[in-house]
């Protein structure tokens, strides 16, 4: 059998998004035109937006569609950053490289200074230090992001929290890992900005939606048309759009039964891996990611070992030669450059089964035993 | 087997692993990332590390229909092969750091990798045969004498050897392109690589002088006489004559060659053409590539650089040294070359070379 453990990577697509997707693919009409074809292809995504507002309670016209999560993320720290006139960016230093790096760019080619929130052990950020910070720079701060669960972890951070300290000042999160999986509510966590993306909830990839206070306007990264409030131009994506909101509609993801799965796959680590830990174990995390050390190996070893056995998992970060990496995520937790690069992430997905589990626990003890030995030098 | 196969991004170890897998074996392709940060793109034909060359080795593994897997080396690459080249160089020698490549991680990094994950051995694209007879298994020169690379893989221990594959040794380069074509392999046309791969310049002194400064010295003649100066030693290859820019000719009138290069006193000696003439050859750092070889005297041909002439010799080993007692003079050997035994084609092993005379 192969089982696929790499669901935060991308996910299948969900069987009624598929047939959204194809019904949508069929029609002629583009959603800006005004004759029947066009008004017809329009009511299609007007609809998915209200269906995606409500599934993140928030106003239909605050979902500004967009090309993906990362495109979504780009537009708020680059907009809010831009609208502020302010110079100083605040980011958790565990942040998506859809965060870190525009964060970076607005450093080296816009004048911004980056201060980067630490995270404890378990992968929480520091609210004391951003407390601390508001309270000295809070007049110079352009936005706060702060991801609302980890890629690589899973572990759910204080956002609510981070809403309060801010008071006045922009607060954006990346919400792409969350969605459908925790309790969201843009309305209730009072955030400025958010960022989704469709093929991370079971719909296609090449879709994902910012989600803007209404009436907040930010200057634009792609302009054009002006379909999207004038915040994002280009044809708008029906299908994929359709396709995006038919997924997040169906409610397919039981996150019962993944963290259940979750269970059952870290109390059988322990047996056949005793010397293994999982990071961020004490924190709050989704039901579907874990993060695992495996002292004394590699990760790429172990990824190469797993492959090779059949079940599909990551090792974090990659740089663009796909040369692996120490994830900064677990570098900001503590890890040491060795331990950050003997580690895996497994993540569950709405079609993961016992006997998912059950395979990938199976044939850990060998791989384990494997990787150690190369790791031998 | 279950065998890992090196993939370059280069024509010749696309058609090995291809090759490989058509002997039944089960292929891994693997890219040995070499360098700790990547070039975008390749300068000329030179490199082999760049992130296009992952893509043209990843391109060729889907083609053939195998897994593809990056290997970060990078570390070990600079441990082994890059800093020693310039110790090497520091200290007067001449390294060749293909031989440390092949010695320190295509066969010995990537090899012990490979073999603790439960694999067989590594398949490579090197031009090379392996043979197996009452001696077992024994490394041979390719039929191709233009691409033979046997004299860079006699660093490999039996042991090594029993864990390699090379199936491009039976073909000529030539052909290997033309099958390569025939396979689709979009490397088909590739240029082969030259010069040192971590010098994607080409330029091996401006390199080395950057790493190693350029503090001028003298350049003396045998007598000791200082007769011009030089800027870095270590720029000068034994043998060389042009670029030395001497102003003053010699008493006879002939022209003068690099003779020797002392690293402690940066002095360069010159001299005339016939002093750098040698018959015998002491190697240290004995590698056998079959049966070890004692003190009686054997028959046989001494190769000194990569792409040169096997050479009559008689060799032996004295218990410390590998020694060659050539049939005729040589001229421009440098300390650091490797000296490579060959009975007949087959490789008996290699040292490097310590002393001439």
């Amino acid at each position: 059998m192969s089982v696929y453990l790499d669901h935060a990577a991308t996910t299948p697509i969900f069987d009624v998004a598929l047939d959204a997707m194809q019904i949508a693919l069929r029609k002629v009409g583009n959603p800006s035109s005004l004759h029947t074809e066009g008004r017809s292809t329009r009511k299609d995504v007007e609809d998915a937006r209200e269906s995606i507002a409500k599934a993140i309670g928030c106003l239909a016209s605050e979902v500004i569609f967009t090309g993906s999560g990362t495109e979504a993320d780009n537009a708020a720290i680059k907009g809010l950053f831009w609208k502020s006139g302010k110079k100083v960016i605040v980011i958790s230093s565990i942040e998506h490289h859809a965060v870190l790096d525009p964060a970076r760019w607005l450093v080296e080619h816009e004048g911004a200074e980056l201060i980067e929130i630490p995270v404890n052990k378990s992968g929480v950020i520091d609210l004391d230090f951003l407390r601390d910070l508001i309270s000295k720079r809070g007049s110079e701060i352009a936005l706060i992001s702060v991801m609302h669960s980890n890629n690589e972890t899973g572990v759910i951070q204080p956002i609510g929290d981070v809403v309060k300290l801010a008071d006045d000042i922009p607060v954006h999160t990346d919400a792409v890992q969350s969605f459908t999986k925790a309790p969201l509510s843009y309305k209730d966590l009072g955030v400025t900005s958010m960022a989704l993306s469709g093929h991370k909830v079971g719909g296609p990839l090449g879709i994902g939606a910012l989600i803007l206070r209404r009436a907040y306007e930010i200057p634009a990264l792609l302009h054009g048309g002006g379909q999207e409030r004038e915040i994002r131009s280009g044809t708008l994506n029906a299908p994929s759009i359709v396709a995006f909101a038919a997924a997040v509609a169906s409610n397919q993801y039981r996150a019962e039964q993944v963290a259940d799965l979750r269970e059952r796959f870290e109390s059988g680590l322990k047996t056949s891996v005793p010397d293994a830990y999982i990071n961020g174990v004490s924190a709050d995390r989704l039901p579907g990611i874990v993060n695992v050390t495996f002292p004394g190996t590699q990760s790429d070893s172990l990824l190469l070992l797993m492959d090779s056995e059949s079940v599909s998992c990551s090792t974090g970060a990659a740089c663009s030669a796909g040369v692996h990496r120490p994830s900064h995520v677990l570098l900001a937790m503590g890890h040491n450059e060795i331990t950050a690069q003997s580690s895996l992430r497994f993540s569950l997905g709405a079609n993961s089964t016992q006997a998912d589990v059950d395979f990938a626990l199976s044939v850990l003890p060998t791989v384990i035993a494997r990787g150690r030995a190369a790791n031998q030098k | 087997m279950k065998i890992i196969a090196a993939m370059s991004g280069g024509v010749d170890s696309a058609v090995a692993a291809a090759r490989a897998v058509e002997a039944g074996h089960e292929v891994i392709g693997v890219h040995l990332a070499l360098a700790a940060n990547p070039q975008k793109y390749r300068s000329g034909a030179r490199g082999c590390c760049t992130i296009e060359d992952s893509h043209d080795a990843r391109r060729a593994a889907d083609k053939i229909g195998i897994p593809f897997y990056i290997w970060d080396m990078a570390e070990e690459f600079h441990d082994g092969v890059v800093e020693n080249f310039l110790a090497e160089y520091a200290a007067g020698r001449t390294p060749n750091p293909c031989l440390r490549c092949n010695e320190k991680i295509k066969f010995a990094a990537v090899l012990d990798r490979a073999k603790a994950m439960g694999f067989d051995g590594v398949v490579t694209g090197h031009y090379a045969r392996t043979e197996i007879g009452p001696m077992g298994k024994t490394l041979h020169r390719a039929v191709d004498p233009l691409k033979d690379q046997s004299y860079v893989l006699a660093v490999l221990t039996t042991e090594q050897i029993n864990g390699a594959i090379f199936p491009l040794g039976d073909t000529e380069k030539v052909d290997i392109r033309i099958e390569a074509e025939a396979r689709g392999l979009a490397v088909a046309q590739k240029p082969d690589s030259h010069d040192i791969c971590f010098v994607p310049s080409g330029d091996n002194a401006g390199w080395l002088r950057d790493r190693l400064g350029s503090e001028v010295g003298p350049i003396v003649d045998q007598s000791g006489t200082k007769i011009g100066e030089h800027k870095g030693a270590y720029t000068y290859t034994i043998g060389q004559r042009k670029g030395l820019g001497l102003s003053v000719a010699a008493p006879d009138g002939s022209p003068r060659f690099v003779l020797k290069i002392e690293p402690v006193t940066n002095t360069v000696v010159v001299g005339a053409r016939e002093e750098l003439a040698v018959s015998k050859l002491f190697g240290e750092k004995t590698i056998w590539c079959g049966p070890s070889v004692g003190a009686d005297p054997l028959r046989g041909f001494v190769q000194v650089r990569a792409h040169g002439a096997p050479l009559d010799c008689t060799y032996f080993f004295d218990g410390q040294r590998l020694i060659a007692e050539l049939d005729e003079p040589l001229l421009g050997i440098a300390n650091g070359q490797a000296m490579v035994i060959y009975d007949g084609d087959r490789v008996v092993g290699s040292a490097t070379i310590c002393e001439s005379a």
